[in-house]
C-alpha cells in the first residue's frame, strides 16, 4: 500500500465512521425531553407558530425520515437553521470556526514546543534536580481541570498582575484587521498592523496555557520517557566513542527519534484542546466554535448542537489523519510498512 | 492457589508499591479523601452548612479561625461543603467505573478472540464513532440533551467511557488468544464461554486493573468540569465543580469562593494519579 492508497483508506474508513457519528449524535438530538420547538419560541409564542416551526423542523416525522431529511441536505452544505440565532447553523459555523481554529493551533504549538523543550532537558539529565522539578510540575499540570487553571489564571494574571487580558480577542478600541483568513494573528500582519499583532497575541496567552496545561504536562512525560529510552541506544554511544560533540549528538541523532513518541499523541493533544475549548472560550469569553456550542447545548438548540459535534468530528479526523502521516514522515520503520504491504 | 503463595506476592507487591514515596503519597491522600468523604458530617465543622442554609450576616466573610476556607455568598463554611463534596466525586467516580467497565471489556473480549470476523469489524466500528468526537464533547453533547442532574452527568461520561476498555482489552485479547494455553483449551474441546472468561479474562486483569486506577482522576476531572459548566450536580449540592462556577462570579473580590473548591479538586485528581502511577508500576512487571 502506498501513501495515496492509504490516505484514501483512510478517508473512506473515516467518512463510515462520521456517518455513524451522525447517526448517533442525530438520534440522541431527538430525544431530548420537551418540545425543541417550544423551546425555542419561547412559552408566550401561540401554539400555531409551534406548530408551523414543527413541521418546519420536521418534528412531527418518525426520526428516521427526520435523519433523511437531515442528509440530504447536509449534502448540500445545509445544517439546518439556529433554533436561537435563526441563522443557518452551517454559516454560523463558518464564522465561529478560525476563531476556536487559531486558538487550537496556537495552544497545540505552545504544548508541543514548551513539552520537547522539557522533555529532552529532563531526560537528558535523568535524575538530576531539574528533571524532578520537571517531574512534580508535570504531576501537577495533569491534575489541573482546564477550567481551573482558567479561573485561576484570570485571578491571578488578569486581576492581580495585570499582566494580560482576559476576554475576547482584541481590546476594546482596537479595530479588527480586514478578514482575510479569520486568524487575526495572521490577518494584521497581513494588513501590516503590529499592534493589533500584540493585541493579539496577548488576548491568547491566558486562555492558549489554559487549554494545554494538562496535555503539556502529559506529552512532557511522553517525551522525556522516549529520550532516556533513546539515551542508551547503541547508535549514541558510536556516535559519543566518535567524539561528536554532546550538543551536536542531541540535535542531530537524539531528537528526531525521540519526538516520534509525541508527534504521536498530537492528534489526541488536538482532541482534548477541542473538548476544552468548549470550557475555556465560554470563560474567556472567546467568540469561537466551542463558546458557540456551548451555548447550543445549554439553550437545547438541537440543530447547533448536531451541526457543532459533527464539523468538530470532520475536523478531528482529518487532523489524525495527518498526524499519522507526519509520524511516518519521522519513522521510517512506519513508512516502510505503509509501502511494503 | 495456596494462602502462602498468595501472602508471598502481596508482600512483594507491597514493596514494590512502597519504594516510592509519590505512590505512598497518592494511597495517603486518597484514603483521607475517602475517610473524610464518608464521615464528612464528622468532619466537617459546620456540617449544617453543606445543603440548604442561609446566613447572610457572614456572607462572604474571608479565611479566618472560624472559617478556614471562608464563606460563600450564603455565608456557608466553604470547608464543610468541601467535605460534603468529596461524596460526589468520589460517587461520581466509582459509578461511572463501575458501569462502564464491564460492557466495555466483555465487548473487548468478544472483538479480541473474534479477531478479523464481522463481530470484529461490527463491534470495534460502534467503538471507533464513540472515540471519533473529543470525549468532553461528547459527554457535553450527549448531557445537555438530558436533564441536567448529577446521574445524567454520570451517564453521559459512562457513554464515552466504554470504548476505551474495548479498544484496550481488544488489543490484550487479540495477542492473548494466539497462546498455547488458548489453542491447548480450544483443542480440547473447551466453550467459547470458558475460552473467554476462564482462559483470557484472567489474563487481561492487570491492564483493566491500572487502567481502572488511573481512570478515576480523569472521571473526575471530567465530572467536575460537567457540573461547572451546569450540566452536573444542581446546587444546593455541594459538589465541588458546582461551588467553583458558583464563585467565578466574585473573582477577585472574594476569591476563596472558588479558589479552595479548585484546589481541593486539584488534591484529589492528584492523588488518585500518583495512586494509579503506583499501581501501574507495582503491575508492570507481573
Amino acid at each position: 500500500m502506498n501513501i495515496k492508497k492509504y490516505v484514501a483508506y483512510r478517508l473512506v474508513s473515516s467518512f463510515f465512521v462520521l456517518f455513524g457519528l451522525s447517526l448517533l449524535i442525530f438520534s440522541l438530538s431527538r430525544l431530548v425531553p420537551g418540545d425543541p420547538a417550544r423551546l425555542a419560541l419561547g412559552p408566550m409564542a401561540p401554539q400555531w407558530a409551534v406548530d408551523k416551526l414543527r413541521a418546519q423542523l420536521h418534528l412531527d416525522e418518525p426520526v428516521y425520515i427526520q435523519y433523511i431529511y437531515w442528509v440530504t441536505n447536509v449534502f448540500r452544505g445545509d445544517l439546518g437553521q439556529s433554533l436561537v440565532t435563526r441563522r443557518g447553523v452551517f454559516n454560523d459555523i463558518l464564522e465561529f470556526f478560525p476563531a476556536t481554529f487559531e486558538l487550537v493551533i496556537f495552544s497545540v504549538i505552545l504544548s508541543t514546543s514548551l513539552a520537547i523543550i522539557l522533555g529532552v532537558t529532563s531526560g537528558k539529565y535523568a535524575n538530576s534536580l531539574w528533571d524532578n522539578i520537571v517531574r512534580v510540575i508535570s504531576y501537577i499540570g495533569i491534575a489541573i481541570p482546564s477550567f481551573v487553571w482558567a479561573i485561576m489564571s484570570v485571578f491571578i494574571f488578569g486581576y492581580v498582575l495585570r499582566w494580560f487580558p482576559t476576554l475576547g480577542r482584541l481590546s476594546s478600541g482596537v479595530v479588527m484587521p480586514p478578514k482575510v483568513t479569520g486568524l487575526l494573528l495572521i490577518d494584521s500582519l497581513i494588513a501590516g498592523k503590529l499592534d493589533v499583532f500584540r493585541d493579539a497575541f496577548y488576548h491568547m496567552i491566558l486562555p492558549g496555557t489554559s487549554l494545554v496545561i494538562s496535555r503539556l504536562a502529559q506529552e512532557a512525560r511522553i517525551t522525556r520517557a522516549s529520550v532516556v529510552e533513546n539515551l542508551h541506544k547503541d547508535y549514541i554511544m558510536a556516535a559519543r566513542s566518535f567524539g561528536i560533540p554532546e550538543k551536536t549528538i542531541t540535535l542531530r541523532y537524539l531528537l528526531k527519534p525521540s519526538l516520534i513518541p509525541t508527534v504521536a499523541v498530537m492528534g489526541m493533544d488536538i482532541a482534548g484542546s477541542m473538548g476544552g475549548s468548549f470550557i475555556v472560550e465560554t470563560i474567556f469569553n472567546w467568540p469561537g466554535l466551542g463558546r458557540y456550542g456551548m451555548s447550543a447545548m445549554l439553550s437545547n438548540d438541537i440543530n447547533a448542537i448536531v451541526g457543532v459535534v459533527m464539523l468538530i468530528g470532520v475536523f478531528f479526523a482529518f487532523m489524525n489523519i495527518l498526524v499519522d502521516l507526519i509520524t511516518a514522515y519521522l519513522d521510517p520503520r512506519i513508512m516502510m510498512k505503509l509501502r511494503g504491504s | 492457589m495456596n494462602t502462602e503463595l498468595l501472602k508471598e506476592r502481596w508482600r512483594r507487591n507491597w514493596y514494590k508499591f512502597s519504594r516510592n514515596p509519590l505512590s505512598i503519597l497518592g494511597l495517603a491522600v486518597v484514603l483521607s479523601i475517602i475517610v473524610i468523604a464518608i464521615f464528612a458530617a464528622f468532619f466537617a465543622p459546620y456540617p449544617e452548612h453543606a445543603f440548604v442554609f442561609v446566613d447572610f450576616k457572614n456572607a462572604k466573610s474571608p479565611p479566618s479561625w472560624q472559617h478556614l476556607c471562608g464563606t460563600d455568598m450564603a455565608g456557608r463554611d466553604i470547608l464543610s461543603r468541601i467535605f460534603f463534596g468529596f461524596r460526589y466525586s468520589l460517587v461520581m467516580a466509582v459509578s461511572v467505573l463501575s458501569v462502564a467497565t464491564p460492557p466495555g471489556v466483555l465487548l473487548g473480549l468478544i472483538a479480541g478472540y473474534m479477531r478479523d470476523t464481522w463481530v470484529d469489524t461490527a463491534i470495534m466500528r460502534v467503538a471507533d464513532v464513540f472515540l471519533s468526537v473529543p470525549s468532553m464533547v461528547l459527554a457535553l453533547a450527549v448531557c445537555s440533551m438530558l436533564e441536567p442532574t448529577l446521574y445524567n452527568a454520570m451517564l453521559a461520561v459512562t457513554v464515552m467511557w466504554w470504548p476505551w476498555y474495548t479498544r484496550l482489552v481488544y488489543g490484550a485479547a487479540s495477542s492473548i488468544k494466539n497462546e498455547y494455553f488458548v489453542q491447548a483449551a480450544e483443542v480440547t474441546g473447551a466453550s467459547t464461554f470458558h475460552i473467554l472468561f476462564g482462559e483470557i479474562f484472567p489474563n487481561c486483569l492487570s491492564t483493566i486493573f491500572t487502567k481502572m486506577t488511573l481512570d478515576v482522576g480523569w472521571v473526575i476531572l471530567i465530572g467536575s468540569t460537567l457540573s461547572f459548566v451546569g450540566l452536573g450536580a444542581q446546587p444546593p449540592t455541594p459538589d465541588l465543580g458546582t461551588m467553583v462556577s458558583d464563585g467565578s462570579k466574585y473573582i477577585p473580590a472574594q476569591w476563596w469562593i472558588s479558589l479552595f473548591p479548585a484546589l481541593f479538586i486539584v488534591v484529589i485528581i492528584l492523588g488518585f494519579n500518583l495512586l494509579g502511577d503506583g499501581v501501574r508500576d507495582m503491575l508492570a512487571g507481573d
